[in-house]
């Protein structure tokens, strides 16, 4: 071994004295961050540690002496913003504690901040939490000597459906206009006007009463037509100093003393960011970002902000539902219940002429959920009919997942992603599909080179200023066959350090993660699978994939069987290879399954024929949260908790385990417990009755063997013939804020999302006749129209089209994944 | 007595001054000529030698601030020329520009030469659009000259100039907001530092002057240091423009040797109006405090007129006689500050605000003896706690006028009225009522 120790990387320090106390801090720390090192609060609005200084506010002067060339210490003749200067050797800071200087222009600031300021906490929304409150009642006067007349606007000014800004409250400290230019790249608000009529806004004419000219640039709107139009707008309320940007999702619901706060995980996607969920009484009042350096540092998405209304809209179920004699579902007795579901089970897989069943769990459950369902079907139901992948899978993802991902623990993390010279994008829309994943490159900005292989250049990847490898869905394989040497994106890529993401749509694509696998190994750039839901990663460590038991273990290795049989406990695992979810639906549809036991599956997200499937699968039981479309077919329908009533963990993209404990507690159980107790009632003990439990096996199970894992896939790369004329190849994938079943119940945040239009290159669109106006996509299955955007630098001969958004619900009208083919004429059909 | 030094203002009576013929008859671009043929750095170390200083307020010497660009890195370095003229009382940029355009492009050409810049802007005043005219017109005629351009005069020296117009902000005077304002931003103030000299336009090394400064370095170059440094007084050398304006004979630009008192200034402008007292006046603009008739004989340098309480800042003279009432005209300084507060940092947005009413309402007798003192707090709570110095400017009228004329605010209160006839102090035909509903 000739391995060196890693050097500790040198940090130059700084010494000085702050309030007489000595502190040694890294060189370029600003006093007010060396100040919090000790224990010394200056008191601040504008500063936010993650935004660049402003230096506006001015609360935060202190006194500050510093050594002049002959050393002597020279007091700056004025206070300085502690919040904006940087620390030098030898300094002598003064705060208000022990400056009377410093103690006196503070109270000035405060003084000078409320005399436009309404006072009206009482209504106010921040009150009570509220930084300016706080100090205006530590540090402010009693009464105001202000008697003339205060400045006024008027109220609320809707920023967008979600951010109403109460314009009379806000001190102008930039940190929403700050967020939005450096953090999220959105800069839709701003500064206008000056003097004591500066405001924040959007360049609304009507607002600003522009006389006669309209405001120009990139400020006034997006390419929707909307203003304020960011997916990261929540993270712009919760930093806000005062009570001058509320959500119309909260705004007059509660008071923050009325709150309970729980520690949680977004279930919105596969980063777990950390949230603080505020409840009263049972019920979400409001979800914050928490702060979690390692994960989301201080923000989160809108959705993972705003959406949370699905989970106590009136189609929750509370009780066990069973189908009667009537052909109605009525409430029944967990016990009744229970018993219906397990004879119906039993009927369908016992008996030389049972179907079998077959288990889709959805991707939206826990680790210990996803394991359960696994378990279940593997002890329960002797299937390995069970697939978490109720989207777009392939075997060959199953064999990269197997190979490269499961049970490998922490791969690229967060942090990585940000340290990396060079970023390849490839089936995997950050701003849409990764949420704050977008933060962390963007944070890189101007450090990082980014390229994307998709079909057009989103708003997002011009933000992260990524270059575009403009690919058909479908052509990925040989797009990342084509970056070989001598390409940017091969040079780039050899950096060390540099990351590969691959999305969950490149399953759509044959042979793209084969080569993902070769371009890796080519350039030593290290790979990274960003699934987009919360539940991709814990079901594919879990087991709830058909071909891949607990850690990646293949089921067709006999040792893989043997391991996990002996672990729980059983004489042997079923050898038959499972179906992935897209066959169990088919073969449903057909008649082919006796029975399907359904986890959190949509079937309007599935191009597959779902509704035929439940429709035609003799026994249907439905775990579920609401009474959806899956409930209507169901024979038992098993109510299980959201994730706010019950603990567990999400894995999130870099394998972290994101554990949460209950935040509101309720009798609703997890799906764990639920496929326990129904285990029971099958005389099988899955020992799944807690959280604690499962973690128990599957950290028992631990890493696979060597020789127990699938090999790597080796697929040849399809070869996509996209071309301008009467069919074109269908590219799609959700944006972040849609009509997913998780984001029922708030129109507001629903009102922020993208308006829903179909994308076309110049040529294509030429060649279908659809410049301009509406365009008919049409499958043999159905059509949709959208509104038509012809795009610069789009792929030829690929028409996008969002997921689900409104008036584009993909799956459902055109029944066909991206990468089909699909006709586009300009007009309606 | 000292002798008016015509040298800036030197040809602004000549026939169509602002033509470059007449500029070249009168020896123009002769510096120009002399500075291609020496050593950049040479003519840095001559206008450090001549003891220039900025020429727009600060009074920080010019060669030393040219001094502080970091050496070349073969990256672009940018002059820009502070055209933004805006204080009240202040009037002399304007004047030069519209009179004698061309004596400004040529300090702008050897002042570039001598710190390596190849792209120089000239950020006028967006209200101005006669001077904007004047200067295209003027920057034309340069490069048609070849005086700008490519190779000027043989020497392979480059230089483009630029003249470009701001929206109408008196911030923009500030050289940090005049960059984001010239780089096509909102006119604030920047963080400091990085300065100008390291990353100033474009985050590039940038050499920030005023109009005056730059417009005095051909002469400096042209006729040397010794007859510079032979005008002024010890620490303040050479000539100014002089502004005077209100309630003498003969408002105007006198351009005169530092030092200069304001009994001679007075007199070359032909005395008071109507042989009136002079009651106070502003030394350097509305930002300055102001003097009264103890200070008639003080040196009109740096250092005289800052030992004396207050700042030579622009040399902007404004004289009012005894028929002015001082809580009018601060109140009416005070609205300008509040109108032009960029509203970036919270003393100067809020506390401008708070002034302009109490001010009001002490103008118009609905003061208290409290309204007073609350003007000194409030004062108190801006100065040297603002981002920028325009906050400190906008005290300085009010604490120095309440110090010096206390009871006069006091008058307004005990009387409920102002005491004095406002169509008495004006220049022209003043119908009370009409222009007071005018102004409200």
């Amino acid at each position: 071994m000739t391995a060196t120790p890693e050097k500790a990387a040198a940090v130059d320090t700084v010494s000085l004295t702050i309030d007489g106390k000595e502190v040694s801090v890294a060189k370029g720390t600003l006093i007010i961050r060396a100040a919090e090192q000790v224990g010394i609060d200056i008191p601040r609005f504008c500063d936010h540690p993650a935004l660049k200084p402003a230096g506006a506010c001015r609360q935060c002067l202190v006194d500050v002496a510093s050594p002049g060339p002959d050393g002597n210490l020279r007091a700056f003749p004025k206070p300085q913003p502690s919040c904006a200067m940087t620390v030098s050797e030898g300094m002598v800071v003064n705060t208000q504690h022990t400056s009377e200087a410093a103690d006196k222009a503070q109270k000035g600031v405060m003084e000078l901040l409320l005399i436009n300021h309404p006072l009206d906490c009482p209504v106010c929304d921040k009150g009570g939490e509220c930084p300016l409150q706080n100090q205006a009642l530590s540090n402010g006067r009693p009464e105001s000597r202000f008697i003339d007349v205060k400045r006024v606007f008027e109220k609320p000014l809707a920023l967008s459906s979600e951010i109403l800004l109460d314009r009379e409250r806000c001190i102008l400290c930039q940190r929403c206009t700050r967020f939005s230019k450096e953090i999220a790249g959105d800069a839709f608000i701003d500064l206008q006007n000056r003097g004591a009529m500066q405001q924040i806004g959007t360049f609304n004419e009507e607002v600003l009463d522009f006389d006669g000219y309209e405001p120009i640039g990139v400020a006034a709107e997006d390419e929707s037509g909307k203003a304020f139009s960011s997916y990261y707008s929540g993270n712009t309320v919760q930093i806000c100093p005062v009570g001058a940007l509320t959500s119309a999702a909260y705004r007059f619901r509660s008071r923050p003393f009325d709150l309970i706060s729980s520690p949680g995980i977004a279930e919105h996607d596969s980063s777990g960011a950390a949230i603080r969920v505020d409840h009263r009484r049972g019920k979400i009042l409001r979800r914050l970002a928490d702060q979690d350096m390692v994960v989301n540092e201080d923000w989160v998405t809108d959705k993972d902000r705003f959406a949370f209304a699905w989970q106590n809209l009136s189609d929750r179920i509370t009780r066990p539902l069973v189908r009667g004699e009537d052909g109605e579902l009525h409430e029944a007795s967990w016990p009744d219940a229970l018993a219906a579901a397990a004879a119906g089970l039993k009927a369908a897989t016992e008996g030389d002429t049972a179907q079998g069943a077959a288990v889709l769990p959805g991707g939206r459950v826990t680790l210990e959920d996803a394991y359960a369902y696994g378990k279940f079907a593997r002890v329960a139901l002797g299937t390995n009919d069970v697939d978490a992948r109720t989207r777009v899978a392939s075997d060959e993802e199953q064999a990269f997942l197997g190979a490269t991902v499961a049970g490998t623990g922490m791969g690229v993390t967060f942090g990585d992603l940000e340290k990396a010279p060079a970023v390849l994008l490839a089936g995997f829309e950050a701003e849409d599909e990764g949420g704050v994943v977008f933060l962390r490159l963007r944070k890189s900005l101007g450090r990082q080179q980014v390229f994307t292989i998709a079909p057009f250049a989103t708003r997002g990847s011009e933000k992260l200023n990524a270059t575009l490898i403009p690919t058909a869905p479908g052509g990925e394989g040989k797009a990342f066959a084509a970056i070989k040497a001598s390409t940017d994106a091969a040079e780039a890529l050899k950096a060390e350090g540099s990351v590969i993401v691959v999305g969950e749509r490149l399953a759509g694509s044959p042979g793209a993660f084969t080569q993902a696998l070769a371009l890796a190994k080519r350039t030593g750039a290290r790979l990274a699978w960003i699934p987009r839901r919360a539940g991709e990663r814990g079901a594919l460590e879990a087991g709830a994939l058909p071909d891949l038991l607990p850690g990646g273990r293949d089921v067709a290795s006999a040792s893989a069987r043997q391991t996990v049989a002996e672990a729980w406990g059983v004489a042997s695992l079923p050898e038959t290879p499972g179906r992935d979810a897209a066959a169990i639906i088919a073969d449903a549809a057909a008649g082919k399954v006796g029975a399907l036991v359904v986890g959190g599956v949509t079937p309007s997200d599935l191009t597959g024929p779902m509704g035929e499937a439940l429709a035609r699968t003799p026994f249907v039981v439905s775990l579920e949260v609401r009474r959806g479309e899956v409930a209507e077919h169901a024979d038992v329908v098993l109510p299980v908790a959201p994730p706010s009533e019950k603990a567990g963990t999400f894995v999130n993209w870099e394998g972290r385990l994101r554990g949460f404990a209950t935040a509101i507690k309720t009798d609703a159980m997890g799906d764990h417990r639920v496929l326990d107790l129904l285990a029971r009632e099958l005389g099988v003990d899955l020992k799944t009755g807690t959280v604690a439990d499962a973690n128990e096996q599957l950290a028992a199970l631990g890493a696979p063997a060597k020789g127990e894992r699938p090999a790597a896939p080796k697929v040849d790369a399809a070869k996509v013939d996209a071309k301008p004329g009467a069919s074109v190849v269908l590219a799609s994938w959700h944006q972040l804020v849609d009509e997913g079943a998780l984001q029922d119940g708030e129109p507001y945040l629903a009102g922020t999302g993208r308006t829903a239009v179909a994308r076309l290159s110049a040529k294509t669109a030429e060649a279908a006749g659809a410049t301009e106006g509406v365009v008919t996509v049409a499958s043999a299955h159905g059509s949709l129209e959208l509104p038509v955007v012809v795009t610069e630098g789009m792929a030829d001969g690929v028409v996008w089209v969002p997921t689900k958004s409104p008036g584009a619900w993909v799956a459902q009208e055109l029944g066909v994944e991206p990468g089909a083919l699909v006709t586009v004429k300009g007009g309606v059909a | 007595m000292t002798d008016l030094t015509p040298v800036l203002t030197a040809t602004w009576d000549a026939e169509e001054s602002w033509k470059l013929s007449t500029y070249e008859s009168h020896g123009g671009y002769g510096a120009l000529k002399k500075a291609l043929g020496m050593e950049p750095g040479d003519i840095i170390q001559m206008v450090k030698d001549s003891g220039l200083r900025g020429r727009g307020g600060a009074g920080f010497p010019t060669g030393m601030k040219w001094g502080f660009l970091p050496p070349d890195d073969g990256g672009p370095r940018y002059l820009v020329v502070n055209a933004d003229e805006s204080e009240p009382g202040t009037c002399k940029d304007i004047p030069t520009m519209l009179s004698a355009p061309q004596i400004l492009i040529e300090g702008v050409a050897i002042t570039s030469f001598a710190i390596g810049c190849n792209h120089a802007f000239i950020y006028l005043r967006g209200e101005v659009t006669h001077v904007y005219r004047r200067l295209l017109q003027a920057v034309r005629e340069a490069y048609e000259a070849g005086h700008l351009g490519k190779n000027i005069h043989g020497s392979g020296f480059d230089l483009d100039v630029t003249v470009h117009a701001g929206a109408g902000a008196y911030i923009c005077g500030e050289e940090t907001a005049l960059l984001d304002s010239l780089e096509g931003r909102r006119g604030q103030p920047r963080l400091k530092p990085p300065f100008p000299a390291v990353a100033g336009l474009y985050a590039r090394p940038t050499v920030v002057n005023n109009v005056e400064s730059v417009s005095s370095v051909p002469a400096i170059v042209d006729r040397g240091v010794e007859w510079f440094t032979a005008m002024g007084t010890e620490r303040s050398k050479g000539m100014g423009i002089f502004s005077l304006s209100g309630h003498v004979t003969r408002p105007g630009q006198y351009e005169a040797p530092l030092g200069i008192t304001l009994r001679e200034l007075i007199d070359m402008a032909g005395g008071m109006r109507d042989g009136k007292k002079l009651k106070f006046w502003t030394p350097g603009g509305s930002s300055t405090p102001i003097f009264t008739d103890e200070h008639l004989d003080t040196p009109l340098d740096y250092e005289s007129v800052g030992a004396a309480g207050s700042m030579l800042g622009t040399r902007a003279l404004q004289i009012f006689d005894e028929t002015t009432c001082v809580v009018r005209v601060v109140t009416r300084w005070t609205e300008f500050y509040k109108h032009e507060s960029c509203g970036k940092c919270t003393p100067c947005r809020e506390g401008t605000f708070w002034l302009t009413q109490i001010l009001k309402r002490v103008e118009g007798g609905r003061g208290t003896e409290a309204d007073i003192q609350q003007l000194l707090d409030t004062c108190e709570s801006i100065l040297g706690r603002a981002f920028c110095a325009l906050g400190d400017g906008a005290t300085s009228s009010i604490s120095s006028s309440v110090k010096l004329f206390r009871e006069e605010y006091e008058r307004h209160v005990t009387e409920g009225c102002c005491p004095f006839d406002h169509a008495a102090s004006a220049l022209f035909d003043y119908e009370t009522k009409a222009i007071e509903e005018a102004h409200a």
